[in-house]
């Protein structure tokens, strides 16, 4: 009799274990991403499918661009909102750095790839902080009008520093990141040498020498939607920004815009999941991440945005754009035609350079 | 007195308690009553304005993330003095490697890397790397420290590094408040920065420069508007009224964006000067990405504010007041500048402390169209709050801020007399 029941017991227990599981797990969340097209791509691709696997409620907050700062204020007041935030890996960085971010285990908390490989592997080098879990690649690279260069197309990144050639002015980002790189590029320094330039003062002073050659021809935005829009209407020859809006001119709005990729400088864009949340929101956290960085689901974001998988093994999954009809693939910052010369965004020396070089660059800036 | 010199008492109310002491109680439940009746926006105040402020300026101060995650280490680096050149000893290494072990096991070591970045360049990696190897150690069992660390990286064995965490390991520092007038703060006191890190004094200078051009040509452009509103009848004024008010209820940003489209060199203005001919195709004008922008966006958005209570002060002036002048043989422009100006002044300071208040502190417009050199001090603030996370040095640049806005405030008051200022 006794044995009886508990055998019972046990087998109710066994029964209820998984039940018990997704019980634990809260039934909302809010998810903090950049807004726009990007927000688009990511609904279609991960939250509407994983709200019909599971009958989660996702609430969106395009908080993006401040997320740093408001989860540290939300993480100060003891009331954190936020579930999951898609932030640069720059930003990731800081937010491990302040401790306001989950570490991540990536082979017992992230899917494997379909054939098997650890998420750790298929992921590799761009695993770059212990609480990121990267998403997509994106580059910062230059767009130019094909009307104003007439039969000279520019084919090297040098093209914006030759006043000459390509009159009219250019749009960089107001900020030393990326535009202190493509300066020493242009002036001769070699590109593995160019961190190691830019730690000195006197390679600092050099970047910003170079740039001084076309201070007066610059327009600098803060937007990543300012230089499509300059590139529209005609105000600048070429400038800088993040390669889906440059997609979206070009084939969505079709302008008369060209790509230069030369020199592109690749960045990383993933999730974090912020410290501090209840037992039951962070276990839905988890799954939710676990969910939508697997092979599949990140090859189909790239038919909503010009942006490339993170795991190796999404790469040969992408197709074509569910609008458009065309093919992703050669639109890819990562498309080996694109990525002939590419650059390599150095997390570790940004992270220790970027308050002094910053300031040394807003000075040059306002001079 | 007199009545309680013939009792020999105090005088008595009804009840029998002395007059006096009825008297206070009726007073203090009055105050009460008065006090219960403003407790609302008393406490509204305090909770959504006075406490935020107050904790956010603390800030500018307040340095307690060096001494709190090294506690063994600040109190044995005050006996190592930092302009011997020399190492600190033994002890303030062991104590260091303590302190560390116990601040990466709460992950803390990494902030104080960030904090002690702004300091000096490199500070935010070699807490974050060296932290991997630290957390291996075992502060009882594998002394000595000194070698180790330096082992684990070499810059823990620079006098530089040490120098840093001794200088800001106070915990009310006025490093923050230095640092927000170009200066820094090093073991041999206050320094001037490098000249190539020098930015914030000529932002401030060129905040409240732009800031008075501002007033100055809402001054000049609202005058006259308000002088037509007030002197015409009150149904056509209304009207009027209404396009004075109207972009008001549009967005700053639709407001801000749409100058872009004006001003930029492929934009409305300069196409019409290019078709009619004054300009060169080759020679377009630059009006937008400067100070010039900054100046056109923002006299636009903040004209209501002038045009506001100017209109409101000069309706009360008697149009007889005029008359009477001139009927006594003053000319217009006597009669206008004797007599209608100075009853309109109180109207012109009004305006002219809210347009400077607001401009002063202004963000997007300038964010947008300000290119270089037409950005304000706040987005400075702005950076340092979301981007660079360096709260204090905000803080102390908004401490600044404010200082200079109750400066002229109350210089104002000094020079005109803020009882002249009128809102109607």
């Amino acid at each position: 009799m006794k044995l009886t029941k508990l055998t019972a017991l046990a087998a109710t227990t066994a029964l209820c274990a998984p039940m018990a599981f997704a019980e634990d797990m809260a039934n909302e969340m809010t998810i903090v991403s950049w807004g726009g097209a990007y927000s688009k791509s990511q609904l279609k691709a991960y939250h509407e499918p994983y709200s019909a696997n599971t009958g989660v409620t996702i609430l969106n907050d395009d908080s993006s661009a401040e997320a740093v700062a408001k989860l540290r204020a939300m993480n100060e007041a003891g009331n954190v909102t936020w579930d999951v935030v898609d932030v640069v890996a720059a930003d990731a960085m800081r937010l491990c750095d302040e401790g306001l971010a989950l570490e991540i285990d990536a082979d017992t908390q992230l899917a494997a790839a379909p054939d098997g490989t650890s998420a750790s592997e298929d992921f590799g080098e761009l695993l770059v902080s212990e609480c990121f879990i990267p998403q997509i690649v994106y580059s910062t690279t230059f767009g130019y009008r094909t009307d104003m260069v007439g039969d000279n197309a520019p084919t090297s990144v040098c093209a914006i520093f030759d006043t000459e050639a390509y009159p009219g002015k250019r749009s960089l980002e107001k900020r030393s990141i990326n535009n202190m790189e493509w300066a020493l590029i242009c002036d001769g320094v070699a590109k593995e040498d160019v961190y190691d330039v830019l730690e000195t003062s006197e390679g600092q002073d050099r970047a910003l020498a170079k740039l001084d050659t076309i201070k007066d021809d610059v327009i600098w935005w803060s937007a990543g939607a300012d230089t499509p829009q300059l590139l529209a209407d005609g105000e600048v020859v070429m400038g800088s920004t993040y390669n889906g809006r440059l997609f979206s001119v070009i084939e969505e709005q079709k302008q008369p815009v060209a790509m230069l990729w030369d020199a592109q400088v690749f960045d990383l864009d993933g999730w974090i999941i912020p410290a501090g949340l209840s037992p039951e929101r962070q276990a839905r956290a988890l799954d939710y991440i676990m969910f939508a960085t697997d092979t599949q689901r990140l090859a189909d974001q790239a038919k909503y945005i010009s942006y490339g998988p993170a795991r190796a093994s999404s790469a040969p999954l992408v197709g074509q754009h569910a609008e458009l009809g065309i093919d992703m693939a050669p639109h890819m910052p990562t498309d080996p035609n694109n990525a002939q010369n590419t650059f390599l965004f150095n997390y570790e020396f940004w992270a220790d350079y970027r308050d002094d070089i910053e300031t040394k660059f807003q000075a040059w800036l306002a001079k | 007195m007199t009545d309680t010199a013939a009792t020999g008492g105090p005088v008595l109310a009804a009840d029998g308690t002395p007059l006096k002491k009825s008297l206070a109680r009726a007073l203090r439940i009055q105050k009460l009553r008065a006090l219960a009746l403003i407790a609302p926006l008393l406490i509204f105040v305090l909770v959504s304005f006075i406490i935020p402020i107050g904790t956010m300026l603390s800030r500018s101060v307040a340095n307690d993330l060096v001494a709190d995650t090294l506690p063994l280490t600040v109190v044995a680096l005050e006996s190592w003095d930092a302009e011997s050149g020399e190492l600190p000893d033994e002890p303030v290494y062991a104590a260091f490697v303590t302190d560390m072990v116990a601040a990466i096991a709460v992950k803390r070591h990494t902030r104080l890397g960030t904090r002690l970045n702004y300091e000096q360049t490199g500070m935010s990696s070699l807490f974050r790397k060296s932290g991997r190897k630290i957390k291996k150690l075992d502060p009882a069992a594998d002394a000595p420290f000194k070698d180790t660390l330096i082992g684990i990286n070499k810059d823990w064995g620079d006098v530089e590094t040490w120098k840093v965490l001794k200088t800001h390991s106070v915990r009310i520092t006025n490093g923050y408040f230095l640092n927000a007038i170009d200066m820094r703060r090093t073991p041999e006191g206050a320094q001037a920065q490098p000249e190539d890190k020098q930015i914030l004094v000529t932002l401030f200078q060129r905040t409240l420069i732009m800031s008075l051009v501002i007033t100055a040509s809402c001054i000049v452009l609202g005058y006259p508007v308000a002088w037509i509103l007030a002197n015409l009848p009150a149904r056509t004024a209304n009207v009027l009224m209404i396009l004075v008010l109207l972009p008001f209820w549009t967005s700053l940003l639709v407001r801000t964006s749409a100058w872009k489209v004006m001003l930029q060199q492929q934009g409305v203005i300069n196409e019409v000067l290019v078709w009619v001919g004054l300009v060169a195709d080759d020679a377009r004008l630059v009006m937008i990405n400067n100070q010039f922008g900054t100046i056109v966006a923002m006299t636009h958005i903040l004209l209501p504010f002038m045009i506001l209570p100017m209109y409101s002060v000069m309706q009360t002036i008697k149009p007889t007041y005029v008359r009477a002048a001139k009927s006594m043989g003053a000319t217009d422009w006597t009669a206008f500048w004797r007599i209608y100006f100075p009853l309109s002044v109180p109207g012109i300071g009004a305006g002219s402390i809210l347009v400077f208040i607001l401009a002063i502190g202004y963000y997007i417009t300038p964010e947008i169209v300000g290119g270089t050199k037409g950005v304000f001090i706040s987005n400075r603030i702005a950076y340092h709050i979301s981007s660079s996370l360096n709260w204090g040095l905000a803080a102390a640049l908004g401490a600044i801020l404010l200082a200079v806005v109750l400066i002229l405030y109350w210089a104002y008051d000094k020079i005109v007399g803020i009882d002249n200022v009128k809102l109607g």
